[in-house]
């Protein structure tokens, strides 16, 4: 009888152990429901996000190369120049409508750069969860490495940063390429006012 | 309350004269910038409360928000808590709606019809929230932390706090979770952490300055779900009662303060 007491206060930590992310899924799962666009297997957790938050954003170096590998063969890159529109990159900047469950699906999306970016000098409201863009093209030039690079990123933010909190615009369906190529605009084109 | 006696005062300057009114007017100025117009709903969240509805027609003056059937004072700072009746622990927006389908007769479809209302005409919870909140201004935020389950909420909240998911990657921390950082011109505050969680939750449910709506915590999960791009949380389900429960317990010790305004 005792013993069975002692074997019961040992696994009695194991009941007040955090709630594993399996258990919060199956707990969205009954409290969620879809709503518009907004469909239940986004409560389903990919690798990239499992990993994430089993490690707080903080995963061992390997995982996280191998992570960020996978992502990379998500990228699709478009043939041709990979630069578009910087004035239609702005808008698109400024933009943030899409994927909420309040959205029309199929109306183009904005990739709310602005929230977490500094970009053009004359837009003071920016946020600062991402690094300050500006100047971004000034500073690195506008080669097609830079091109695939800035492309890429938007297309996968994971593929670079397996744990950034950058969406992946291109990868969720979020933008479209045509979309990317004008954000690749916005922080390459000498013309753009990113660059003044 | 200070609105509230303003309103009454001005009701009865209105049947007096129009220049009793002007006078009011200028008192009211200051009230303003002392208070917040989410005080000019405790009147109709009264009411509300003491409206007999339905199948059964009674009012909710009997439901138990915590500290016994129909007490009100301080029983908002003591939420989220455990109920034994339900077996769960509640909000105050949940036992609302435990209280309209027990004592009220009332289905869940039909009393969660209209949750959010809109600056025209604010739901039933928005109004019978501000309401009871007010009847904690002054008393110390100390949300239930006894019971086991109440511990199991806690950490429910807590891991749903860090859980990234939906079609934007993202989790509650992804923008409270560093301190200094905005989206925009908002500051966003780092809400695990008692000292900026304390003054935040001290002042839900509150007045939104920029639709002019009544706001309510459970509205603030939903839409900041929204803009996580995940599917929409059930009103008052385990989910959005664990974030609000962790948020409030990280908040505790903290006179509340509110019904507060927001941006």
């Amino acid at each position: 009888m005792r013993r069975t007491a002692l074997a019961l206060a040992l696994l009695a930590p194991a009941v007040w152990a955090d709630p594993t992310p399996q258990d919060i899924q199956r707990i969205m799962q009954r409290d969620f429901h879809p709503r518009g666009q907004a469909t239940m297997e986004r409560v389903v957790q990919d690798g990239v996000q499992r990993v994430c938050t089993e490690t707080h954003d903080r995963p061992p170096p390997d995982l996280a190369k191998a992570l960020e590998a996978d992502q990379m063969k998500t990228i699709v890159y478009p043939e041709g120049s990979l630069m578009g529109d910087w004035r239609r990159g702005e808008a698109i900047a400024q933009g943030g409508r899409g994927l909420t469950w309040n959205d029309k699906p199929g109306d183009p999306a904005g990739g709310s750069c602005y929230n977490c970016h500094e970009l053009s000098p004359r837009e003071l409201s920016h946020g600062t969860i991402g690094p300050s863009l500006r100047r971004f093209g000034s500073a690195r030039g506008s080669s097609s490495e830079v091109q695939r690079y800035v492309y890429g990123k938007v297309y996968n933010a994971k593929a670079y940063n397996v744990c950034s909190q950058m969406p992946r615009l291109g990868a969720s369906g979020t933008l479209t390429s045509a979309q990317i190529k004008d954000l690749v605009a916005l922080l390459l084109d000498p013309a753009s006012p990113v660059n003044e | 309350m200070r609105l509230i006696a303003f309103a009454a005062a001005l009701f009865a300057s209105c049947a007096a004269s129009a220049q009793d009114v002007g006078k009011e007017i200028q008192r009211y100025r200051p009230m303003v910038a002392a208070g917040s117009p989410a005080e000019l709903f405790e009147l109709p969240g009264e009411e509300l409360w003491k409206k007999p509805q339905g199948p059964k027609n009674v009012s909710l003056e009997r439901c138990d928000l915590g500290e016994g059937p129909g007490v009100l004072k301080g029983a908002y700072a003591h939420l989220p808590r455990y109920f034994k009746d339900a077996d769960r622990v509640m909000d105050l927006e949940s036992r609302l709606l435990y209280c309209m389908s027990t004592l009220q007769g009332r289905s869940r479809d039909e009393a969660t019809a209209r949750v959010f209302g809109s600056a025209e005409r604010p739901s039933e919870f928005e109004l019978l929230s501000i309401y009871i909140a007010g009847e904690s201004r002054g008393v110390r935020i100390e949300p239930g932390m006894s019971q086991p389950k109440e511990k199991a909420t806690y950490e429910l909240g807590r891991a749903l706090y860090f859980h990234r998911v939906g079609a934007w990657d993202f989790s509650c921390a992804s923008c409270h979770g560093d301190e200094g950082k905005r989206i925009r011109m908002q500051e966003l505050p780092v809400l695990y952490k008692p000292q900026y969680a304390r003054p935040v939750i001290a002042s839900w449910p509150a007045y939104r300055v920029s639709t002019s709506q009544v706001i309510t915590l459970q509205w603030r999960m939903n839409d900041c779900y929204r803009q996580m791009r995940t599917p929409e949380p059930t009103f008052g389900s385990e989910t959005t009662v664990a974030l609000i429960h962790f948020l409030t317990v990280t908040a505790r010790g903290e006179p509340y303060h509110g019904p507060g305004n927001k941006r």
